[in-house]
């Protein structure tokens, strides 16, 4: 396995950029996720709870912050990925995930990860771990 | 409703032992738009080295929901679920795990911590997933309950 040269406090990860969030997106991903909380899918559901609409799955977000990890090294390397969840995502949003390395250690370099919206909202933040060789 | 925290803390939640699927992983590439054809295309994932599909970093907390009440360790402390708001999650990794794998998930609430005088309550679990003797991940899920009416 080939090891990552030149990764450097700074260092930033390709963006993924993703298409809008349709409620098809969150379809599938319900039944793909497990996850069948209505509230991600049933806009009757999400008005008895008080909402005007449906919002994303936070998984569906990390998964795509997953995506942007394992696009810059392969998934073995990766010792840790965490992630809070800070703005909820509503339908049609286009999300774009970014990371930039804010320390090496060793054979370590610790990612600093986001989500943002096309309005500027950051709705995730996060970090991940991962082995440099 | 507040949530008793030393029940929520003494619940012994029943393993679960779970089958991993190539269908199953195929279908959720799809659904996050993974294009990279070794999370759907079992001759890719050979060709990369790897014995199957890998279980990709976040299906670890699919898994988990695969029973029929995966709720149940939330909803039985009283929560309804139209107020749960997810805050954070994590894994740490030991292992790969893949399609074929099967795989041993323990849950446990570590933690209830109620804020803003009981209108908002942090549950968190963590979750050690295991093949056979061996740890491949652990998983930390932080649920927030809102109590609506409390301030």
């Amino acid at each position: 396995m080939t090891a990552l040269t030149n990764v450097e406090v700074g260092t930033e990860l390709p963006p993924l950029v993703l298409e809008p969030i349709t409620r098809t997106t969150l379809a599938l991903f319900a039944g793909a996720s497990g996850d069948h909380n209505p509230i991600h899918i049933d806009l009757d559901v999400a008005r008895s709870a008080g909402l005007d609409d449906v919002f994303a799955h936070g998984m569906l977000s990390m998964a795509y912050l997953a995506r942007l990890v394992t696009n810059w090294v392969p998934q073995e390397r990766i010792r840790s990925l965490r992630t809070r969840f800070v703005a909820i995502t509503p339908v049609n949003a286009k999300p774009t995930c970014t990371g930039k390395v804010v320390a090496v250690d060793g054979d370590e370099a610790t990612v600093e990860l986001a989500v943002t919206l096309q309005d500027g909202t950051t709705t995730l933040t996060g970090e991940a771990v991962v082995a440099l060789v | 409703m507040p949530i008793d925290a030393a029940q929520a803390m003494a619940q012994e939640i029943p393993p679960l032992t779970v089958a991993v699927e190539r269908g199953r992983l195929a279908f959720f590439a799809k659904a996050t738009g993974q294009d990279d054809p070794i999370y759907s295309d079992v001759a890719a994932a050979k060709a990369a080295g790897h014995p199957d599909l890998p279980v990709p970093p976040t299906f670890f907390f699919s898994l988990e929901l695969e029973q029929s009440d995966p709720f149940a360790w939330i909803t039985s402390l009283g929560v309804d679920l139209r107020t749960i708001l997810h805050g954070e999650q994590s894994f740490t990794y030991h292992a790969m795990a893949y399609a074929g794998d099967e795989l041993v998930l323990q849950p446990r609430i570590v933690d209830v911590t109620s804020k803003k005088g009981g209108a908002l309550e942090l549950v968190t679990k963590k979750t050690t997933i295991t093949r056979g003797d061996d740890l491949i991940a652990e998983a930390r899920t932080v649920l927030i309950a809102q109590n609506k009416g409390v301030s």
